[in-house]
């Protein structure tokens, strides 16, 4: 198996799920409505845990501890794509930007259960069924959005405008796309991408919602490699201020 | 000497430190108990993968093995038999319910919507005039429901379903 593309892989779902775990511990104490609050923190621990779990795999094939990995590397280091590290913003953008993640999220771990890489594989299967919660709560808030009333068709019209040619930049292929697909480790993410439109195209279609022209739409990449929005490296600097004052410590 | 089963009784007294009246027996968190090579092994796998609790209660579970005399041991958290909330036995069930907690429904399949849990019956009354108010509840592993019988909240364990 080639290790540094599925190391590169590994890395990049891991920081995903940790950057948009943070972004998503953001709403506690802040959500609209006290279910939304819970809500929102139950998905950061869910997520925040599931890269734990990602991280530890990658310290079995040689990197550092998680908590080093997680809290000592700057912006340049991470491989998460920038929709993830977007500010929260109003409700409505976070909801559209969660369902537009979570979406290609619930779809990129069901294909790592059929990784030939048993480690991730096994993880998969266990993530999976916590996943349909986070989806079905998308879905759920997207449908009843997405058809209320003239303002909330709006403003989520206006945020999927906004998110979208970021949520293209999930996408973007790694430099061992075609290791990772010969390898059977990943299917790729053309393939991803194809069950991830037609996914949103289902959901978005029983609302009054519109999918922008994605021909139109110049997908914002550089994530992957390392070339992040201004809003990535305060987020690093806040999530770790704590453990930078004294690395190594035992809380 | 003693066996598997001896084990399994002994752990027994570990209890889930966010429910406890439920053993991590009972939860189905322990997964196997066995001798190999002149030591025992004992497997946990977590309920969420983000389980807060999951040091906590491999730490009682050590302290359990010791307190017994048995030196040789190693409890291993692992995904080989990963947690679904099929996983709970009937007494642990009970001591849910008992404990104001609705258990979850026996699923055979990954849930598709969240129909499953409207209408869950009520631990007090076993009314099922109820209502979700979230998926989410005070832990990764409850959702919170209305009973308009007893005209108040509770939570359930949710389901969570495996292939």
């Amino acid at each position: 198996m080639n290790e540094q593309a599925l190391k590169e892989f590994l890395y990049k779902m891991a920081d995903d799920t940790l950057i948009i775990g943070h972004r998503n511990s953001e709403w506690t104490g802040m959500g609209p409505i006290l279910e939304e609050d819970i809500a929102f923190s139950s998905m950061a621990q869910d997520q925040i845990g599931q890269s734990l779990a990602l991280f530890t795999l990658l310290h079995q094939l040689g990197e550092q501890e998680p908590d080093t990995v997680a809290f000592m590397r700057n912006a340049n280091q991470f491989h998460n794509c920038i929709l993830t590290e977007l500010p929260n913003q109003e409700y409505d953008f976070s909801i559209v930007r969660h369902f537009l993640y979570t979406t290609s999220a619930t779809l990129r771990w069901d294909m790592c259960t059929h990784s030939s890489y048993e480690p991730l594989a096994q993880l998969a299967k266990k993530v999976k069924g916590e996943l349909r919660y986070h989806s079905l709560h998308a879905r759920t808030w997207i449908q009843q959005l997405g058809s209320a009333t003239e303002e909330s068709i709006s403003r989520l019209q206006r945020s999927l405008e906004l998110a979208m040619p970021y949520a293209l930049g999930i996408f973007e292929e790694s430099p061992f796309e075609k290791e990772l697909v010969a390898q059977h480790i990943f299917e790729g993410e053309k393939r991803l991408m194809e069950k991830w439109l037609s996914a949103i195209e289902e959901v978005l279609g029983k609302t009054q919602l519109v999918i922008p022209d994605l021909k139109l739409i110049q997908p914002v990449l550089g994530g992957r490699k390392g070339q992040h929005s201004e809003h990535l490296q305060p987020l690093l600097d806040e999530m770790s201020e704590v453990f930078r004052t004294e690395p190594g410590a035992e809380w | 000497m003693f066996d598997s089963k001896q084990i399994l009784e002994w752990l027994e007294e570990v209890k889930d430190p966010e429910i406890p009246v439920l053993s991590l027996v009972d939860l189905g968190v322990i997964t196997r108990v066995e001798f190999k090579e002149n030591k025992w092994f004992v497997d946990m796998t977590p309920t969420f993968v983000g389980c807060p609790a999951m040091d906590y209660m491999k730490q009682d579970v050590e302290r359990v093995l010791q307190e017994h005399g048995i030196k040789d041991f190693e409890v291993r958290v692992t995904l080989a038999d990963t947690w679904n909330s099929d996983k709970i036995s009937e007494k642990g069930r009970l001591a849910l319910k008992q404990f104001g907690l609705a258990p979850p429904p026996g699923l055979s399949t990954l849930i598709d919507d969240l129909s499953i849990l409207e209408h869950v019956a009520c631990p007090r009354c076993n009314g099922t005039h109820t209502e979700l108010r979230s998926p989410f509840g005070s832990t990764l592993c409850r959702s919170i429901h209305y009973c308009h019988e007893c005209k108040e909240a509770f939570e359930q364990m949710k389901p969570l379903g495996h292939d």
